[in-house]
């Protein structure tokens, strides 16, 4: 996975750990937390597979635009692997 | 005890009633007399079964909540003085939380603790805007303000904002992180170590760290 990654805008119905204010957002891996059960399984007492976790590092600028207090100041959120896409270095914002 | 009422005062015998409030002038709680609703149901019901299967017992569970209760914040401080005296303790800390806090003996069952350090150019902050995680299994139970939309929802936005309204106004030049703790793991702010501590002994240090502050919404107090 490349270090800069779009968190996926997906909404599925459920039991999500991926917070709303962070979707389509795009961000840097900060650390890979290993594997962890999937809440959106383990949620409803089905057997879950575990996928990697990681903690991914946004700037304000990018979760808030505009609206940011300082957009330099950074918000950093654990994200499982599925909602994540890697994001090429041009492509980035 | 004297206090004001905004409708009528104490000190000149105006006739007034204090029907229905208590000697200091507040409401009595109500006695608990409804019916029990839906999920105080399901929480006795589930209990009950489990004792009933021999799965747990009401002595195991009141151990339990006797566990929890003597968790505090006094713990977390610590393990924090402890990072601040002890250098090779703090890299181990910083690298696995968990594993540091249990080194000093600490019961933390299956928290997956992560501490953060501030420095002269960070500043880190920790909320959970999907409920209300906190590592409790070291500091006890959260302060009500952490478990409510306002704190939630507004310190990942206005986290400045926010952390001047606990009387803590950082310059433009330190950056502030906010960690939303949206999965597994829990975590610690290490506050940095106040200016005119280096004399003090490990367990002064200790006083000097408060939750707040190991949450992120105060420094650690300065030494007297």
């Amino acid at each position: 996975m490349s270090d800069r990654v779009r968190v996926s805008t997906m909404i599925p119905p459920g039991h999500v750990r991926t917070p709303y204010y962070l979707r389509g957002k795009v961000g840097e891996i900060e650390r890979n937390l290993g594997a962890f059960g999937n809440p959106e399984q383990l949620a409803y007492g089905l057997a879950a597979e575990t996928t990697p976790l990681l903690r991914v590092r946004f700037t304000m600028q990018e979760v808030w635009g505009s609206a940011a207090e300082n957009p330099n100041d950074l918000l950093e959120a654990e994200i499982f692997a599925h909602w994540l896409t890697p994001v090429e270095g041009s492509d980035a914002p | 005890m004297p206090h004001d009422h905004p409708d009528h005062n104490h000190d000149n015998n105006v006739p007034h009633s204090h029907d229905g409030l208590s000697p200091s002038g507040h409401p009595y709680r109500q006695d608990q007399d409804q019916p029990l609703t839906y999920w105080q149901n399901m929480e006795i019901s589930i209990r009950e079964l489990l004792i009933d299967k021999g799965i747990t017992t009401e002595l195991e569970v009141m151990h339990t909540i006797d566990q929890m209760d003597s968790r505090s914040p006094a713990d977390g401080a610590k393990v924090v003085a402890r990072a601040w005296v002890d250098p090779a303790f703090r890299a181990r800390l910083l690298a696995d939380a968990s594993a540091a806090s249990r080194e000093m003996g600490f019961d933390i069952g299956a928290l997956k603790l992560i501490a953060v350090e501030n420095t002269d150019r960070v500043h880190n902050v920790i909320v959970c805007t999907l409920c209300s995680c906190y590592p409790r299994n070291l500091l006890g139970f959260p302060p009500d303000w952490y478990k409510q939309r306002a704190y939630r929802s507004r310190v990942v936005k206005t986290p400045r904002a926010v952390l001047r309204e606990f009387g803590l106004d950082l310059p433009d030049d330190v950056t502030i992180r906010v960690h939303d703790s949206t999965a597994d793991m829990r975590y610690i702010v290490i506050p940095a170590r106040p200016a005119g501590s280096e004399t003090l002994s490990e367990a002064e240090l200790a006083e000097l760290i408060s939750r707040d502050s190991m949450i992120g919404v105060a420094r650690a107090q300065s030494p007297a």
